[in-house]
């Protein structure tokens, strides 16, 4: 759905719709763009600054795309209570970035969110739609490792590609 | 690999809220004359966007006008000037559902439950070191322990049972000698916890307090508002001075050492004026998490603050990671492992840590197969 | 209602926050983010005061009195968590108060002397930020900032701007432009209202200090300056003198002092922008508009009518601004009858005003690559450079300007404050519409800082419809209610960026007590009407200089000369990639 598409749902023009429509236009987009941002801001008739100052309040709200796994990392208490922190640490020096930034390849990209609400399970970790409870800085290397996997399978195949140029 | 909660995404999760409220539109519980009384009830639902401090009510207010969540002083208060500037009521989602129980029992039985100063049951969320964890409604006034002990089966076996931090991020941590006291709002107030979220996160032994109020200074950096300077400035210099005090050697300045003696007063002063301060309720109780830490877990705070140790071995700086040599098979995995580049050796020998190196970030520990690193 | 403030009795009145109640008996609460008039933020909490009976400490900015109250607001715990709360601020800001422009007049570092502060007491030291000196007009330090929000509330609630806002939360709050981004990037207009409100010097003019005193210094140079009508009637209080009088000629003095070879008076382009405008203004009139014209000496307005509604810009004037003016004829006629090299000119302005720094570098006010005003102090800068040379400016002997350029009339004087534009036009649109010169002198509709003023004039069988808009935002309202079909008639306008007009400009004498501005902008408007009340040549086309200017040089308003000199052809700013909105 096009960012226009998506203000169209929108008719009405007051203030409150502003992170409704953030929240729908992320949903779309996956992340808010520049242009998004800005559409947003005229189709309410608000300054861009406003729209950029409720934007980057929330948790909610990303600027850049995600990776294709999005790594999230709970760090409620209970999470941190469990070792959380190791956790995500045995992240970072996997994937060899910070929270809220996406590997070069564009495969992973680390958030960290305040609870994801499952403090029973804790510590938890979500990586796209799957969830993993009890997760140990040890368990963190054959996440990774699977969800490449799965890339690689979906990844054409070399006849495939050929077949593609041709 | 462990899949124990189904796949949920957030937008299944408010179709479901829309068919409640689709249901009781079609039970006649909400529209235009509901139950043919003439009174009109309808139910919006509204989904943040994540902000911790939206729990005060007068950012969530603006929050759901569209701005930022940042509280703005009271009075006025919502009842008098709330949403979109009109008279608002605002309540828990746990009050909300305290109704159906309240109107099917009646007004005096629902307040037979409970103490005289809080009537009625209360949701716990039961999780950290423990055996059975999840959501629990007890009477209010029920002993602590019996929560922890009885309902949730106590910490895991061989462990011991440190701490319960109850009331979220404004709430307080308790020790053992504490768990008889009832839980209502008046005593638990009395020993610097609060009712507050209903989160109740055991601990055992090998949880370090320190550590927890560390955590939970630095949640609020990261979920306050930052309007008020108290809350925002405050909770800054409060993580700082528990950050210097796990703090080890190699990283501490000159003037470090006097800063970390002089932690524990500086403390309780900053805590003081941030709860005299702050423009609303987070940063009022933003202290608890530490006052009460060191209330009740002070020779913890000065283990750390006078002889660099952290009891639990969770501060990191202050741990001392070694490798015994007859254990280490030299298979390289923890050299490997360690981001600071400390562990030297070649294969098939013993391995060394270099301590000057050493960030204690505990790699290595979790890495080595054959159990050879030792912690002090 | 009664209660008790400080051990005194007091009556309070309904509605009255503990801070109103106390101002009015004379107890002294600091603030940082107060802004009176606009609805209290209780972001500082430095006004906190104790109150008995309760159990935190209340601010007194927005809490409201109630009767029986009894207020210490000095008690030792109030005194003690303000000390702490400076401590706070200093600990995450940067400790270059001797370098810091702001010094002296940074209400932070007045609170952390009063509250005896002697060391940084709190371990975490300052997050830093980069500068923003992306703005030709100001510079943004977010390292000074301590987020009291006043210039997010000057932007938004006083100018209708809004460039700026808060963005991200908790610790890492900062204020900034949209997506993070650059002042040059954003809708700012340069104005500076940001800065006067600005606590410390987080947000300061883009000084140009340095390259008039180069020039200074350059034998090769020919230095002129010329001074705007509101420059000499507050330099007095920059210079820690009372307010409210006209320095003009000790100005003029002390700028020769300074060595400045031609010291010219504003007040003359302002004339000629009069001549030019009114013409114009009578030629739309007569020729069917477009209508109603807009005035076009406030550099701030001009640029937010070409981001943010540029359908507008066939109504704005075309004349340029008179500093614009008073910079091409300098450039242009005055190096003629001297025999100098406009290159060799270094031609200086002296501006309440940070958006006059921004118009300077246009590039259709150069010509030939020259720009034709090459350097704009505001009224502080040229302070700060009185004060380096340790000139008392009470005590020079006055001197008159250096003529023609240093004539004018006391109509080109009321351009420096609200209305004083459309009072000084209509003197002179009168003779163009009646072809008689006895038009009403003052017109007391457009006289004071209301935000719109209306008034109607019948000369010569037209019937003039005008109004003043003093503030943007005012402005804005005004466009709205034209828009609606409110003011069908209404032909001209006169448009102030700054409330109050040039008077309070953000080029002006920062104050450390916000609570005042209104009167203070009062009594400068005062003083340059008292100057048109005591004036002999009180219409701007009987300067006889501005006369000697159209009879050698551009012969007369509208002429080609003068449109090659004095007007611009406007164009929307567009950008593709952020629209400024």
């Amino acid at each position: 759905m096009s960012i226009e598409q998506v203000l169209a749902r929108h008719p009405g023009r007051s203030r409150d719709h502003l992170i409704p429509l953030l929240q729908e236009l992320q949903q779309e987009l996956g992340f808010l763009s520049r242009p998004a941002i800005r559409q947003v801001a005229e189709h309410l008739g608000l300054p861009a600054s406003k729209v950029w100052g409720v934007a980057t309040f929330y948790n909610q709200f990303r600027f850049q795309p995600r990776g294709r796994f999005p790594v999230v990392v709970c760090r409620g208490t209970a999470c941190h209570v469990k070792g959380s922190a190791a956790v995500l640490a045995a992240l970072q020096h996997e994937l060899k970035i910070e929270p809220g930034a996406t590997t070069r390849d564009g495969l992973f990209s680390l958030e960290v969110v305040a609870c994801i609400g499952a403090c029973g399970l804790a510590p938890v970790i979500a990586v796209g739609d799957d969830y993993h409870a009890g997760v140990t800085p040890q368990q963190v290397g054959r996440i990774l490792a699977d969800c490449r996997r799965r890339a690689a399978e979906d990844a054409p195949t070399k006849a495939a590609v050929e077949e593609a140029l041709a | 690999m462990l899949r124990r909660t189904p796949r949920r995404k957030p937008r299944s999760r408010r179709r479901w809220h829309e068919r409640a409220i689709t249901q009781a539109r079609d039970c006649g519980l909400l529209g235009a004359d509901i139950l043919g009384s003439g009174r009109r009830l309808e139910v919006k639902i509204k989904q943040g966007a994540g902000a911790f401090v939206c729990g005060e009510e007068t950012a969530l207010i603006h929050s759901i006008e569209g701005q930022r969540g940042m509280p703005r002083p009271r009075p006025p208060y919502p009842v008098t000037r709330g949403l979109f500037g009109r008279p608002t009521v605002i309540n828990n989602v746990e009050t909300m559902a305290n109704l159906p129980g309240l109107f099917r029992m009646g007004p005096e039985a629902f307040a037979a439950l409970g103490t005289a100063g809080s009537k009625g049951t209360k949701v716990f969320a039961l999780s950290g070191q423990i055996s059975r964890t999840g959501l629990v409604e007890v009477a209010m006034g029920e002993p602590l322990r019996r929560i922890v002990e009885e309902i949730g089966g106590g910490v895991p076996e061989g462990h011991v049972f440190k701490a319960v931090q109850i009331g979220g991020p404004s709430g307080g941590c308790l020790p053992g000698p504490q768990l008889d006291i009832p839980v209502d709002y008046e005593s638990l107030k009395t020993v610097g916890a609060m009712v507050g979220s209903g989160g109740l996160v055991v601990m055992d032994e090998r949880a370090c307090m320190v550590d927890v109020a560390r955590y939970f200074m630095d949640f609020i950096q990261r979920e306050g508002c930052g309007k008020c300077i108290p809350c925002r400035e405050g909770t800054r210099q409060l993580l700082a001075i528990l950050d210097s005090l796990g703090r080890g050697r190699r990283r501490e300045e000159p003037a470090g050492a006097l800063e970390r003696f002089q932690g524990l007063i500086s403390l309780e002063r900053l805590a003081r004026v941030i709860q005299d301060s702050s423009l609303c309720g987070l940063g009022q109780s933003a202290r608890n998490p530490v006052l009460s830490t060191l209330r009740w877990f002070r020779a913890e705070y000065e283990a750390h603050a006078y002889d660099r140790r952290c009891p639990a071995k969770v501060c990191p700086e202050l741990l001392l990671y070694e490798i015994e040599e007859d254990l280490c098979n030299g298979c390289t995995v923890c050299a490997r492992k360690c981001p600071a580049e400390a562990i030297v050796g070649s294969r098939k020998s013993p391995h060394h840590i270099i301590a000057e190196k050493c960030r204690g970030c505990g790699s290595c520990l979790t890495a080595c197969p054959s159990g050879a690193i030792k912690v002090s | 209602m009664q209660v008790t403030i400080n051990n005194r009795p007091a009556e309070a009145r309904e509605g009255e926050t503990i801070l109103e109640l106390a101002r009015r008996e004379g107890h002294a609460i600091p603030t940082l983010c107060h802004m009176k008039g606009l609805l209290p933020s209780g972001a500082c909490r430095i006004c906190v005061v104790e109150v008995e009976g309760q159990k935190g400490l209340l601010p007194a900015c927005s809490h409201p009195v109630q009767d029986g109250m009894v207020i210490q607001t000095h008690s030792a715990r109030a005194v003690e968590t303000r000390k702490t709360l400076v401590e706070l601020l200093l600990a995450n800001h940067p400790d270059d108060c001797l370098y810091c422009v702001r010094s002296g007049t940074c209400e932070l570092q007045d609170l952390a002397r009063a509250y005896g502060v002697r060391r940084r007491r709190w371990p975490a030291g300052l997050r830093h930020h980069s500068l923003d000196v992306s703005s030709p007009a100001l510079v943004r330090d977010p390292d000074k900032c301590i987020l009291c929000g006043k210039c997010v509330r000057a932007c938004e609630e006083v100018m209708g701007v809004a460039a700026i806002d808060f963005t991200h939360g908790g610790s890492w709050t900062v204020i900034a432009p949209a997506y993070g981004g650059d002042l040059n990037r954003s809708p700012c207009i340069g104005c500076g209202q940001c800065i006067v409100v600005c606590p410390t010097g987080a947000l300061r003019e883009r000084s140009q200090l340095d390259r008039v005193c180069a020039a200074l210094a350059d034998p090769e140079l020919t230095v002129v300056i010329q001074h705007a009508p509101a420059v000499s009637v507050s330099i007095a209080e920059e210079l820690d003198l009372p307010g409210g009088q006209d320095f003009n000629p000790q100005l003029v003095a002390a700028l020769r002092l300074l060595g400045f070879e031609y010291v010219f008076d504003t007040g003359f382009s302002a004339d000629l922008t009069i001549m030019e405008e009114a013409a114009e203004l009578v030629r739309r009139i007569k020729l069917g508009g477009p209508l109603p014209m807009f005035t076009s000496c406030s550099p701030g307005w001009v640029r937010w009518v070409e981001q943010a509604r540029p359908e507008l810009l066939p109504n704005l004037s075309t004349c340029k601004s008179p500093q614009q003016m008073m910079g091409a004829v300098i450039k242009s006629w005055f190096a003629q009858r001297k025999n100098l090299d406009p290159a060799k000119i270094f031609s200086v302005s002296v501006m309440p005003c940070t958006a006059k720094k921004a118009e300077a570098g246009r590039p259709e006010h150069a010509r030939e690559g020259r720009a034709d005003v090459d350097a704009v102090l505001t009224v502080r800068e040229l302070a700060r450079l009185i004060r380096q040379r340790g000139i008392h400016i009470q005590e020079l002997k006055p001197e008159h300007a250096d003529l023609p350029l240093g004539m004018r009339s006391t109509a080109g004087r009321l351009f420096g404050g609200t209305g004083g534009v459309m009072e000084a036009a209509l003197r002179t649109a009168w003779i163009l519409l009646t072809g008689e010169d006895s038009p009403p002198l003052r017109v007391a509709a457009l006289h004071g800082q209301d935000g719109v003023k209306f008034a109607t004039i019948e000369a010569g069988g037209v019937k003039l419809q005008v109004a003043v808009a003093n503030g943007l935002r005012h402005a804005q309202t005004l466009l709205g209610e034209i828009a609606a079909g409110k003011h069908p008639e209404l032909q001209f306008v006169e448009v102030m960026t700054c409330p109050g007009g040039c008077v309070g400009g953000g080029g002006q004498p920062i104050h450390k007590d916000g609570e005042h501005a209104l009167e203070r902008r009062q009594e400068r408007i005062n003083a340059l009407h008292r100057i048109d009340d005591e004036g002999m040549l009180r219409r701007s086309h009987r300067n006889w200089a501005v006369n000697e200017l159209y009879r050698e040089f551009l012969g007369e308003p509208l002429s080609e000369k003068s449109h090659e000199l004095l007007h611009v052809h406007r164009t929307p700013v567009l950008d593709e990639e952020d629209a400024l909105v």
